[in-house]
């Protein structure tokens, strides 16, 4: 990749202008459309025809594939660790709901902009503080975030229905005319075609500059500081940008469950996003996708069997991962993926 | 005695009891995180094996409850140096993601495994009855089993202040937290440091489980409920310092008895509250350095 490095300092005036016009070129390449970048989406449709009996699965796997790919864009490409994530998700999960039963509010697209706006408003201001602060810190005040808002939540119980929720979210029909049917197919189109603008965008956001600035904070922010690069702003607007995400994530959930509860707040939300980005593989568009999709169906297969059974074995493929990426087990393999076209790494 | 001077000692006297608590169960992680910097979201998790070790030991083998604990925390201690030297000692210098990753895997791994054997249900643990009833002081009493919570806590801040100020070990683990390689090129071996840290912070966990489970009840998901106090402490107090952990465990303890006592539904925001405005000021904590 010598594309890559570019700006070394070069002696004479053709070997400038060379890695200038190579730099250029890569740059120009790097956010081209790649026919395998097809592939998900291929997938996602016919998944559609092959497992009609399963669209509630998929429906709820296409949700979690959103929440891992907002969580891509802050810990993947932005490189910050959060324990926290679920508070995104679980702020626009309310905000949807509240808006249909307490406005009664039920047309779905507005449900999303709102819920985006109000995760985003929380992105903003606990980013803010958060942001700030790394290491420990940063972990435990993200878990505290998360589990204020549920405290909140708890105490506003007549407003919130606390931890028994609120039940009875129906949301009118799309577009005023497909209606909701009982297998969830309705639902899996309405969240695939969410999915499929909010990747556009996500998609957008991370080959820009700003996305470029994110990674470069990622590998090493004391040199973007130098570089005089407004980490902080960068960070806040990135993390605001995921919450509104994981806000329209959030809001899915509450509009095709029909019922919300304060366990959208449970950390073991925030941890099993960011295990179905693990497995996938962060810093990747598609890292959600597969790892999404690898999480949900074992999930379902195993906790079929027993939910011991699940939560051990989800354990141990965790560690498996982990001590894998150590010692690079996966990284031809990695690379190969990489090679088919799905976007070089940023 | 006047209402409000009674409210104040109660305050002061829970919040104690839940402060030695705290810190019994964080000081293990905070000395540890100082020395290799390695952030264990499954501390809770050797708390709860604590916990249950404790009552599978008085309940079936009819071991008393005292003795229990002193095996649970040698057995607890022992089984942490296995995981140390097999799991943990690959994430010297791993990134912190990592660390979360393969800590939070380890603490799902173990809440399955005690699901499978205990059941979700909570268990209850019988204490000798020398530790029931109440102590009588003055015109006040004070629950016994949070008044021997309270001595307990107490000895072992005596003890871990003579282990880390007065023995040499200690003055090894002072100066590998203050630099490690500084104290590797005078020849400490870290690693083996922190290998005896981590079993005796794995211990201390395992016996605050055993001690906690008659107040809080005991589940398997103990190991992620209380799991964000411990850190929390860790975090305001500073982590690799033993008087960190203290003062952040007495500043949470007693702010979160005072505001379940002053505030009742709105009290369990105190703690964060608090935790959030020393971390405010002090980004490294109480005892910790920038």
């Amino acid at each position: 990749m010598d594309a890559s490095r570019p700006l070394a300092p070069a002696v004479g005036g053709d070997e400038v202008a060379a890695a200038r016009s190579r730099a250029l070129a890569f740059l120009v390449r790097r956010d081209r459309y790649r026919l395998a970048e097809g592939l998900p989406w291929i997938a996602a449709i016919a998944a559609f025809f092959i497992f009609p009996n399963q669209m509630i699965l998929g429906g709820q796997t296409l949700i979690m594939i959103l929440f891992a790919l907002s969580l891509d864009l802050i810990l993947g490409y932005a490189g910050i660790v959060t324990l926290g994530h679920a508070a995104y998700f679980g702020l626009g999960a309310y905000a949807a709901a509240l808006l249909i039963t307490d406005l009664h509010w039920s047309e779905p697209f507005s449900g999303l902009a709102c819920a985006a706006v109000v995760a985003a408003i929380g992105g903003f201001f606990s980013g803010l503080i958060l942001l700030r602060y790394r290491g420990l810190a940063l972990l435990v005040l993200t878990l505290s975030t998360t589990i204020m808002l549920q405290q909140f939540g708890n105490l506003f119980r007549d407003f919130t229905g606390g931890y028994d929720g609120i039940p009875g979210i129906t949301i009118a029909p799309l577009f005023g005319r497909f209606h909701y049917d009982l297998y969830g197919h309705t639902y899996y189109l309405y969240c695939l075609g969410v999915l499929f603008v909010a990747s556009f965008v996500v998609r957008r956001i991370v080959y820009s500059p700003f996305g470029q600035a994110l990674v470069g904070i990622r590998e090493n922010d004391a040199r973007m500081h130098a570089l005089g690069s407004p980490v902080h702003w960068r960070l806040v607007v990135a993390y605001t940008i995921s919450a509104a995400v994981a806000g329209v994530a959030g809001a899915l959930f509450a509009q095709t469950n029909t019922l919300v509860t304060l366990g959208v707040f449970d950390f073991d939300q925030s941890a099993a996003v960011l295990m179905m980005l693990i497995l996938g593989g962060a810093g990747w568009l598609y890292g959600g996708f597969v790892g999404a999709t690898l999480y949900m169906v074992l999930q379902n297969e195993l906790a079929k069997l027993s939910p011991e059974f699940w939560q051990f074995g989800i354990g141990a493929l965790l560690i498996a991962v982990v001590l894998a990426n150590r010692h690079r087990l996966f990284g031809r393999f990695a690379r190969r993926v990489r090679a088919l076209g799905f976007g070089a790494k940023p | 005695m006047p209402p409000v001077a009674n409210t104040i000692v109660s305050i002061l006297f829970d919040g104690l009891a839940w402060a030695m608590f705290l810190f019994i169960m964080s000081v293990g992680l905070s000395v540890t995180m100082g020395l290799m910097g390695v952030v264990n979201l499954a501390h809770g998790a050797f708390a709860m094996a604590g916990g249950y070790l404790v009552i599978t030991a008085t309940a079936k083998w009819g071991v008393p409850f005292l003795p229990s604990l002193l095996i649970t925390f040698v057995a607890v201690g022992l089984v942490s140096v296995l995981l140390e030297r097999s799991l943990y000692s690959q994430l010297y210098g791993a990134s912190e993601l990592d660390q979360v990753l393969l800590t939070i895997g380890l603490t799902f791994m173990v809440i399955a495994i005690y699901t499978y054997f205990y059941g979700p249900q909570p268990q209850s643990i019988r204490v000798p009855s020398y530790l029931l009833g109440e102590l009588h002081l003055g015109d006040r009493s004070f629950p016994t089993y949070r008044v021997f919570l309270i001595v307990v806590g107490a000895a072992l801040v005596a003890v871990l202040w003579y282990g880390f100020e007065g023995t040499k070990i200690g003055a090894m683990i002072r100066a590998a937290v203050d630099n490690r390689r500084m104290a590797q090129s005078v020849g400490i071996n870290v690693d083996r440091l922190f290998t005896m840290t981590f079993a005796v912070g794995s211990g201390l966990a395992a016996l605050g489980g055993g001690l906690a489970s008659q107040l809080l009840g005991l589940t398997p998901s103990f190991a992620v409920i209380y799991l964000v106090f411990f850190l929390l402490v860790v975090a305001v107090g500073g982590s690799g310092s033993v008087w960190g952990t203290l003062a952040g465990a007495l500043v949470l303890g007693i702010s979160d008895t005072a505001g379940k006592y002053l505030f009742a539904d709105a009290g369990s925001f105190v703690i964060y509250a608090v935790a959030v405005l020393i971390l405010l000021v002090r980004p490294a904590g109480l005892y910790g350095r920038e």
